[in-house]
C-alpha cells in the first residue's frame, strides 16, 4: 500500500491546504514579527532597530505603563474565564447528563445561544441591562426597595472589568458545556451502572468517577480558554471603545494593539510598535500553549 | 496539480476582470463636458449636494459637472490614500482637518492653493487646518466649522422661569433650580463614551478660561503651559458638573445622553452644532441654544469654533482649471448660503454675512459676532506624540467629571505627557 503513496500525490492532496495556510497565516505571521524590528522613516523607509521597539515596550514609562497595565487586566480577564466560566459550565453540563427534567433539551440549546450571538450585540443588549437610567438593574433595585443609586456597573474604574469579564462568561459558556457534555455523555456506560448498582453518592461519584474521565477535555476547554481570553478584542471594543475606559481599567492586549498598530483620533498608527505588541501577545499565547502541549497533554496520552 | 493551476488562474482572473470593470467607470470623461469628482467621507451629505448646491455651480458653469462621491467615514482615509496611490482618485478632494491632510500635502497628493482669490474671506484661525506649519501655504479651502454650545429646553425652563444663563453664575443657579425639582436631569452628559467628556465638556467650555486663540497659540510657543491656571480652572468647572448630571453618568454613553435630552428628561445638553439635524424633528418642545457661560468678572467671550471640513484640489488631476474655478466658487457668499441653509450645524467658515433659516443654528451662528472663534488646542502640532494629547484630555476629562481625578492633577497629568515629547521652538 504504502508504496503506491508516491511523492506526486502527496503534494496533490496536502498542497493546497499548505499553500493557504502559508500565504494566509505563516507569512503574515513571520512578516508581523519582522516588522516589529525595524522603524519606519519617512513613511516608507524601513529600518532595522533590532530589539528597540520591545525595549520602548516594557522601559519607556509612557508605553510600559498601558502595556503592563493591559497585561495584568488580561490575566484578571482569563482568570474569571477560568475560574468562573469553566466550573460552572462543569456543573450545567453534569446537571444536563443526570437530571432529566422534561425542559433539558430546551435549556441546553438556551446555554448554547448567547456564544453565537454576535459581540456588537452582546455589548449592546448588556450596556443596556446594565444602564442604571433605563436598565433592569436599576429596576431591582426599586422591587427591592434599595434606596442608594444603581451603580454605574461599567463606569466606574473598580468594577468595569470584572463586570466586563462576567458578560464575556455569559456569553461563552457553551463551549464548556457543549464540550463537557459530550465528554460525559460518552462515559461507558457500564461504569454509570456499576455506581449505581454500588450506591454510591453524587459527589463522590463525580470526584471519582466523572470528573476522572472528563480531565482531557478540561485541559483542552482551559487552553482554548486561554488563547480566546489574550486574543480578546471585540467585546471590549464595541462596549467601552479603543480607549478602554474609564482611565484604561478595561484595557487588554488586544486593544492596546489596535490603538497602537491602526492609531485612534489624531493619535497616529505606528505599525512597528503594534508589531511589537502583537508580537508580546503572540509570546504569551505560544509560552501557555507550550506548556499545555508538553505537561498536560503528554501527561493525557500517557 | 494541472487542475489546482487551472482553478487558480480561473480566480485570479476573475478578481482581475472584475478590477478592469471597476477602474474606468470612475474616470470616465467627456471632451466637451469636464467632470469633476468630489471625494468625501460625509455620505449624509449626498442629497444636499447632489440635489441643492452642486446643481447651482453646474448651472452657471455648462461646460463643467461636479460630482459628489462619498466613501463611508470610517474607511475615508484608507480608501483615499489607495485611490490616490493608484492614480484614480476623483479631482476635488474633501480634506480632514491638519495632520491627515499636510500628510497628502507634503506627499505631492494636494495642490497650493495660495493663488485662488477667495481665500482673502477667511480669517487665519479658519485656514490653520490645512496650512503648513509655517501658515505660509494653504492646500484646502475651508469649508465648514462645528461650534460648541448649550442646547437647552425651553419648555422646562419657561415652566421654572429660568432666564438664559449668561454667565458661570447663572448657569449653576438654573442647575440648582432643575435639580430642587427633582424628575429631570439638570445635564444629559455621560462619561463611558469619553469624547464627550473632551469635546462637550473640555473643549467647550475651556476657551473661555485660556482666551481662545491666545492661549492656544500660547501652548504651542511654550509661553503657557497646561498645568497654569485656566486649564486647571476649566477642569474645576467640569468637577462641579458631576452631582448635575444625573444617575449613572459614568455609565452613559452618547446616544444615551442625546436619548435623554430629546425625551424631554433632561434641560442642558452640552452640544456641537452638529446635533442639531439630529435634533430637529426628534424633539416635541421648544430648543434654544446658549453660548458658553462667561466666567466670573469677565466680559470678552470666546468659543469653540472647530475647523472640520475643508476641500483641495488632486494635484495629478488632469482639470486644474474647471477645479480652480470650482473652488472660487466655495469662496463666494453664494455658496456659503445654500450649504448653511442645507446642512444645518456646519457653519461655513468664510467672512461672508449669511442668513439661515433654522433657528436654532442661527442662534449657533449668531456667536460669531460678538464672542471669538477658536479651534480645540490639541488638534494643531500637539497630538503629534506620545502619549496622544487628545487621547489624554478625553481620559482627563472622563476622570475628573468622575471624581476619580482632581482638576490639578488632570492638568499636571496633561503637561507631564506634552513634556515628554514636545520642545517648543
Amino acid at each position: 500500500m504504502m508504496k503506491n503513496v508516491k511523492k506526486r500525490e502527496l503534494i496533490l492532496f496536502l498542497g493546497p491546504a499548505l499553500f493557504f495556510y502559508c500565504v494566509f497565516f505563516v507569512y503574515p505571521m513571520i512578516a508581523t514579527i519582522k516588522l516589529s524590528f525595524y522603524e519606519t522613516i519617512n513613511n516608507d523607509t524601513q529600518n532595522f532597530v533590532g530589539l528597540a521597539n520591545f525595549n520602548t515596550l516594557i522601559n519607556d514609562p509612557f508605553f510600559s505603563e498601558v502595556f503592563w497595565n493591559a497585561l495584568w487586566n488580561n490575566l484578571i480577564f482569563f482568570l474569571f474565564h477560568m475560574f468562573i466560566q469553566n466550573p460552572i459550565g462543569i456543573l450545567i453540563a453534569l446537571l444536563l447528563v443526570n437530571l432529566s427534567f422534561k425542559a433539558a433539551t430546551f435549556y441546553r440549546t438556551a446555554v448554547m445561544l448567547p456564544t453565537m450571538l454576535s459581540f456588537v450585540i452582546v455589548g449592546f443588549i448588556w450596556q443596556l441591562i446594565l444602564s442604571p437610567t433605563w436598565g433592569i438593574t436599576s429596576i431591582l433595585y426599586d422591587v427591592f426597595s434599595i434606596k442608594e443609586n444603581t451603580p454605574a456597573l461599567l463606569g466606574e474604574e473598580s468594577t468595569a472589568l470584572i463586570t466586563i469579564s462576567l458578560v464575556s462568561v455569559w456569553q461563552f459558556i457553551g463551549i464548556p458545556v457543549l464540550l463537557i457534555y459530550a465528554a460525559l455523555i460518552s462515559i461507558n456506560k457500564d461504569i454509570l451502572e456499576a455506581i449505581k448498582l454500588e450506591k454510591v453518592g453524587f459527589f463522590k461519584a463525580f470526584f471519582h468517577v466523572h470528573l476522572p474521565m472528563v480531565w482531557p477535555t478540561i485541559a483542552l476547554v482551559s487552553i482554548l480558554t486561554y488563547v480566546n481570553n489574550f486574543n480578546a478584542f471585540d467585546l471590549i471594543y464595541t462596549v467601552k471603545g479603543p480607549l478602554a475606559g474609564p482611565n484604561f481599567s478595561t484595557d487588554l492586549l488586544g486593544t492596546l494593539f489596535y490603538r497602537t498598530f491602526f492609531g485612534f483620533q489624531l493619535q497616529s498608527g505606528n505599525i512597528n510598535l503594534g508589531a511589537a505588541v502583537a508580537t508580546a501577545m503572540f509570546l504569551i499565547i505560544l509560552i501557555g500553549v507550550s506548556i499545555y502541549l508538553f505537561f498536560v497533554q503528554r501527561r493525557i496520552l500517557r | 496539480m494541472k487542475r489546482l493551476g487551472l482553478i487558480l488562474l480561473a480566480v485570479v482572473g476573475l478578481g482581475a476582470s472584475y478590477w478592469s470593470v471597476q477602474k474606468p467607470s470612475t474616470n470616465e470623461s467627456n471632451s466637451a463636458k469636464s467632470e469633476l469628482i468630489i471625494e468625501s467621507w460625509r455620505s449624509d451629505d449626498l442629497a444636499a449636494w447632489n440635489e441643492k448646491i452642486l446643481p447651482v455651480f453646474n448651472a452657471q458653469n455648462p461646460n463643467i459637472n461636479v460630482v459628489f462621491r462619498p466613501s463611508p467615514a470610517t474607511e475615508y482615509n484608507a480608501a483615499l490614500n489607495t485611490k490616490l496611490a493608484g492614480g484614480t482618485a476623483g479631482d476635488l478632494i474633501t480634506c480632514r482637518p491638519f495632520d491627515a491632510s499636510l500628510k497628502l500635502f507634503n506627499e505631492g497628493n494636494l495642490l497650493a492653493l495660495n493663488d485662488i482669490a477667495g481665500l482673502k474671506h477667511y480669517s487665519n484661525f479658519a485656514k490653520t487646518a490645512w496650512q503648513t506649519d509655517d501658515l505660509k501655504t494653504t492646500f484646502c479651502i475651508p469649508l465648514a466649522s462645528v461650534i460648541h454650545g448649550f442646547i437647552y429646553n425651553q419648555n422646562i425652563f419657561k415652566s421654572l422661569s429660568l432666564q438664559k444663563p449668561k454667565t458661570v453664575d447663572d448657569f449653576y443657579k438654573a442647575l440648582d433650580v432643575v435639580s430642587s425639582k427633582g424628575g429631570i436631569t439638570p445635564i444629559a452628559l455621560g462619561t463611558a463614551d469619553q469624547w464627550e467628556a473632551a469635546t462637550m465638556g473640555f473643549h467647550n467650555i475651556g476657551v473661555n478660561y485660556w482666551q481662545g486663540e491666545k492661549g492656544r497659540l500660547g501652548l504651542i510657543s511654550g509661553k503657557e503651559k497646561l498645568s497654569d491656571k485656566a486649564y486647571v480652572e476649566t477642569f474645576t468647572q467640569l468637577e462641579k458638573w458631576a452631582p448635575f448630571m444625573g444617575n449613572g453618568y459614568k455609565a452613559q454613553t452618547y446616544t444615551q445622553s442625546q436619548a435623554l435630552f430629546t425625551s424631554g428628561k433632561a434641560a442642558i445638553y452640552p452640544a456641537g452644532s452638529w446635533d442639531i439635524a439630529s435634533f430637529n424633528g426628534k424633539v416635541e418642545f421648544e430648543m434654544s441654544a446658549f453660548a458658553p457661560p462667561l466666567p466670573t468678572g469677565q466680559s470678552e467671550c470666546f468659543i469653540s469654533d472647530h475647523t472640520d471640513i475643508g476641500l483641495g484640489i488632486n494635484a495629478k488631476s488632469g482639470k486644474l482649471e474647471a477645479a480652480k474655478k470650482f473652488i472660487e466658487w466655495l469662496t463666494t457668499a453664494e455658496f456659503a448660503q445654500i450649504y448653511a441653509n442645507n446642512l444645518p450645524g456646519f457653519f461655513p467658515l468664510s467672512n461672508h454675512e449669511i442668513k439661515i433659516e433654522d433657528p436654532l443654528a442661527n442662534e449657533f451662528l449668531s456667536w460669531r459676532q460678538h464672542c471669538k472663534s477658536s479651534i480645540r488646542n490639541s488638534y494643531h502640532i500637539l497630538s503629534r506624540g506620545t502619549p496622544n494629547l487628545e487621547n489624554e484630555i478625553w481620559n482627563t476629562s472622563a476622570q475628573v467629571l468622575n471624581k476619580s481625578m482632581s482638576p490639578k492633577e488632570a492638568a499636571q497629568q496633561l503637561q507631564k505627557g506634552l513634556d515628554n515629547w514636545y520642545r517648543p521652538n
